[in-house]
């Protein structure tokens, strides 16, 4: 397709690719940045976040396939796998490790999380093994389309739905609702809201679980269209992070914006000039940060003297 | 002026004279554990510097891929001398530093981790496409000479050895009268409060520059060793963002409090990695992981501390003998 397309057939591609690529960077990096925002740790566990909902995923839709249930289960079988690992690996993280950490500096709370990460790396062998797993049945299901004369499987254009779902309900979450403004006064001030009557120890698990759940969904969804293998969670941690410097670290709109430039930008690299694929994300990391170190959308800070 | 007894720099002197008695009686697979550490060991001594100011790098494998890339296009071009390719792949790494160094002075906590990482990954993302260089493959490292000696057998990696333990116990002596200076001492000040610092009339910025320098070519020194010591490079065990990881690993179980302490972690680290490897290649990193786990939750200063705190307990122990005697 590349090389001989034409200028806007290659446009499309890129836009499509691009748009695809930066919803499953939306996915992955929004529980990133909302934990960044609220508990101010920069999570490396988020990559096994990711690596748990892509397996625990890929293993359940190939039992349920396997029984002959019907494929569109599947949706509800990524859902679920997403909730159940946000639960569970939210509260043993936070209340397990996290916990216990708050106070300490910033950089021994991102080794305290690449450690358990390096842990988690290990379960997730020890559970499903070396072999890959492969899920496609909802990818069947969906089929494929065409977009002015190019083919598309439409499973991975839901992807750019299911990111604008979670954005529009993560705005409406943190601006409409009542946990949202507390959440808002915690990130604020942690001790004045502490002194308000604010359980903060309670919103700190909540905002762990909802990150947990959004790392795990962003693998879940994913895993039809990969296959889930070890190492997944090493290489997404590190675009994660990427797209949350870009965009500012704690902000919800400049994960998005983040995850925009960078899918653009890889796929424009991927179909245009394959040379600099892996290194222009960080070059655009590195340049984000050269000229607005807190990131394209950060809230602004004090100065401590 | 007097100066009082120094026990780090005894403590190195009487270090690399142990070693080099070890050198003589240790099995191959030992002395390879040994090189790595002391590889390791010199990046984890750059990372302390930093970590004094308060500063924690996430990508200084940076500095280490330079060092130990420089080595392979050094002997593409024909240079096989380890005395040339050390200087040539310091000299490297510290040229990038002190130019980065402006850049990167600039920057605190989280963002400068950060940003060193975001230029590790794009070296990792150059190396990865480079065909001339083995790409993900990486490419050989030819066994080198000694100003135009080249020992066989066992004594080749003896000499190794010996080259790489009186590298470091310069680098480790330096970095510790370094430390020791008012221009070491200056940067604590900084990490407590930088603008006081700047009131005093020193830069801070400079100060920074200068320790990001000295690591980049400490870590660019490791990384030539460490490309001489496994014969091989490739970005992903040199460069990725992983390997920058278990630099500050070592640092957090070393402790910043010392720097004999540093290479003390390194060889821990390396037996460690090695054992876990070994005994449980399952669960090595679950080991690993655990390990530094333990490390932050219950000695915050690395290893380093079980020793001081021996010796506050002996102090106490003392303290509170003599007062029972006072009572009677």
């Amino acid at each position: 397709m590349r090389g001989i397309a034409l200028d806007f057939e290659l446009l499309i591609v890129i836009l499509v690719d691009g748009l695809v690529y930066s919803s499953y960077l939306f996915l992955v990096a929004v529980g990133l940045t909302v934990i960044f925002g609220v508990q101010k740790v920069l999570n490396v566990t988020h990559g096994s976040f990711y690596a748990f909902g892509a397996y625990f995923a890929a293993y359940l839709i190939g039992l349920w396939t396997n029984g002959g249930l019907p494929d569109w289960g599947g949706f509800l079988l990524i859902l679920g796998s997403a909730l159940i690992l946000g639960v569970v690996l939210g509260v043993v993280i936070e209340r397990g490790l996290l916990k216990h950490l708050y106070g300490r500096d910033e950089h021994v709370m991102v080794l305290a999380t690449f450690a358990a990460f390096l842990v988690l790396e290990d379960v997730i062998l020890l559970i499903w093994g070396t072999d890959p797993y492969l899920a496609f049945a909802p990818l069947a299901l969906l089929g494929s389309t065409e977009i002015a004369g190019l083919i598309f499987d439409v499973y991975s254009l839901s992807m750019i739905s299911l990111a604008f779902v979670v954005a529009v309900i993560l705005w409406y979450g943190l601006n409409r609702t009542q946990f949202g403004k507390i959440l808002l006064a915690v990130i604020f001030d942690r001790e004045l809201s502490m002194a308000m009557g604010i359980n903060v120890t309670k919103v700190f698990l909540v905002t762990f679980i909802i990150g947990t759940f959004l790392g795990a969904l962003g693998g879940a969804y994913h895993a039809p269209i990969i296959s889930v293998q070890p190492g997944i969670g090493v290489e997404v941690i590190v675009l994660a992070f990427a797209v949350v410097v870009i965009g500012g670290m704690g902000s919800i709109p400049g994960a998005l914006i983040g995850s925009i430039i960078v899918g653009i930008s890889r796929a424009s690299a991927v179909h245009m000039l394959p040379e600099v694929e892996l290194f222009v994300i960080y070059g655009i990391m590195a340049l984000v940060l050269v000229i607005r170190p807190e990131g394209l959308f950060a809230p602004v800070k004090a100065r401590r003297i | 002026m007097t100066r009082q007894f120094d026990r780090t720099f005894w403590g190195l002197t009487a270090g690399l004279l142990f070693l080099f008695v070890l050198n003589l009686f240790l099995e191959e697979w030992m002395r390879t554990i040994g090189l790595q550490s002391l590889s390791r060991g010199l990046v984890a001594v750059g990372l302390l510097i930093l970590w004094r100011t308060g500063l924690v790098s996430f990508g200084h494998a940076l500095f280490f891929g330079f060092g130990a890339y420089t080595v392979a296009l050094m002997q593409i071009v024909g240079v096989n001398d380890i005395f040339v390719l050390m200087f040539c792949g310091t000299a490297v790494a510290g040229l990038f530093a002190f130019l980065l160094g402006f850049l990167l002075r600039q920057y605190r906590a989280i963002f400068f981790a950060l940003l060193n990482m975001a230029f590790s990954m794009i070296l990792y993302g150059v190396l990865a496409k480079v065909e001339s260089l083995g790409s993900t493959d990486g490419i050989g490292i030819n066994q080198i000479t000694y100003l135009g000696l080249k020992p066989e057998g066992e004594g080749y990696r003896m000499a190794l050895f010996v080259f790489a333990a009186v590298f470091a116990y310069i680098a480790a002596v330096g970095a510790h009268w370094y430390l020791k200076s008012t221009l070491g001492m200056m940067t604590m000040a900084v990490r407590e409060n930088e603008i006081r610092v700047e009131y005093l009339g020193y830069s801070a910025e400079r100060a920074i520059h200068v320790k990001y320098v000295i690591s980049g070519l400490l870590a660019g020194a490791g990384g030539v060793i460490m490309a001489i010591t496994v014969g091989h490079v490739d970005p992903e065990s040199m460069v990725y963002w992983i390997v920058s990881g278990d630099f500050v690993f070592i640092t957090i179980l070393s402790g910043t409090g010392n720097v004999g302490a540093t290479f003390i972690g390194a060889l821990v680290y390396e037996l460690l990695r090695t054992y876990a490897f070994e005994f449980a290649p399952q669960i090595w990193q679950l080991i690993l992981g655990g390990s530094l786990l333990f490390i932050i939750m219950f000695l915050p200063d690395g290893l380093w501390s079980i020793r001081s705190e021996w010796r506050n307990r002996r102090n106490l122990a003392a303290a509170a003998r003599s007062e029972t005697q006072v009572a009677e």
